[in-house]
């Protein structure tokens, strides 16, 4: 029977190694790189009317996306995980999208009907 | 062997659930999901909040409410604070990396420093959002409170945009989703010491694996993810 007392313990460590030094540095340079463009786009580029607020607005949640894959791809290792358990972690995000379409349609259909009577 | 031990084996079959699925660590995978769970209650706080500043005409500017850095200056230095903030939670994610990476060659000498500059840093972030709070708190801002309307006019970009309800919103709203992730960073901070005893202990070093420092990254790592969300959406938007 020994051949078969295996646990699922033991195949924790042998999956793969960790990130290198190097690597991890550099994954913290592009944040702290995208987080100073951040700076730059509020501090510089929307006072001085280079950029509208608006457009101003887009580029953050891009940047800002940007910025999550980074932390969930490498400091979180899902990149180097199975491509089911990346599957299953982000393909349930459909619900956060729809949600987010449906509660930013109510909110602008209040701003547009409820404040002006 | 008798009936009963044959039920406690543990079954190898992959049908059997004797793999473990997509070679995740039992443990881990429920961490994952977890902080899948805990992404969908951020997730609709961000929403309703997203929700409410759509609904309104005007809202409270950030570069006007955000604007002192405590100590050094009280006006014109709108989101330095809140930069320092953002580079110390950054800072601790790296540090917890790293604390994964020593605990991958077994040192368990570098997994004790690195776990305490995490912890730190958990402490600093938590001491600086005590330092936000006190001061919005201090300008009239709280669950149910904001400043009189003519206090308002400086949190506003024109005066004529003053909105009550919109800046009983924001109050409500920045309290209540700072105050929540505020509360995930202080649990963080106890799991990191938890650990940090445990690494001490050598109790890792005896289970021949440092897959709970792995752990309890992940879930360090996801609370510096729903910082840069808040960032974005408080203070730049």
């Amino acid at each position: 029977m020994s051949e078969h007392s295996h646990t699922t313990e033991e195949h924790g460590h042998e999956e793969h190694a960790g990130l290198s030094k190097g690597k991890i540095w550099k994954v913290f340079g592009i944040l702290l790189l995208i987080t100073v463009i951040e700076f730059i786009i509020a501090l510089v580029l929307i006072p001085k009317g280079i950029m509208t607020q608006h457009f101003g607005n887009y580029v953050y949640i891009v940047l800002t996306l940007l910025k999550a894959f980074y932390i969930v791809a490498y400091f979180m290792h899902l990149k180097y995980e199975k491509l089911g358990l990346q599957l299953a972690l982000t393909v349930s995000f459909i619900f956060i999208i729809y949600f987010i379409v449906l509660m930013l349609t109510e909110g602008g259909f209040l701003n547009l009907h409820m404040m002006h009577h | 062997m008798n009936a009963v031990s044959q039920l406690d084996q543990v079954k190898t079959g992959p049908w059997n659930g004797g793999r473990s699925p997509w070679s995740v660590e039992y443990g881990k995978i429920m961490m994952w999901f977890f902080l899948l769970s805990d992404a969908f209650t951020f997730s609709s706080l961000l929403i309703y909040y997203g929700a409410q500043r759509f609904s309104k005409l005007t809202w409270p500017a950030p570069d006007k409410v955000f604007q002192s850095i405590p100590g050094v200056m009280e006006h014109g230095a709108p989101l330095v604070f809140v930069g320092i903030m953002t580079f110390i939670l950054i800072m601790s994610s790296v540090t917890m990396v790293l604390a994964v990476e020593a605990g991958h060659r077994r040192s368990k000498k570098e997994v004790i420093g690195w776990m305490i500059a995490t912890i730190i840093g958990g402490f600093m972030f938590l001491g600086c959002q005590a330092i936000e709070w006190t001061h919005l708190h201090h300008d009239g801002f709280w669950w149910g409170h904001i400043p009189s309307a003519e206090e308002l006019k400086h949190f506003f970009n024109k005066p004529e945009d003053v909105s009550l309800i919109a800046s009983q919103q924001f109050a409500n709203l920045f309290f209540t989703i700072t105050g929540f992730h505020g509360f995930h960073v202080f649990s963080g901070v106890i799991i990191n010491i938890i650990i940090l005893i445990m690494t001490i202990n050598g109790t890792f070093e005896k289970r021949g694996h440092y897959l709970m420092v792995e752990k309890v990254g992940l879930y360090w790592h996801f609370v510096d993810l729903v910082w840069v969300f808040v960032f974005t959406f408080f203070y730049l938007v």
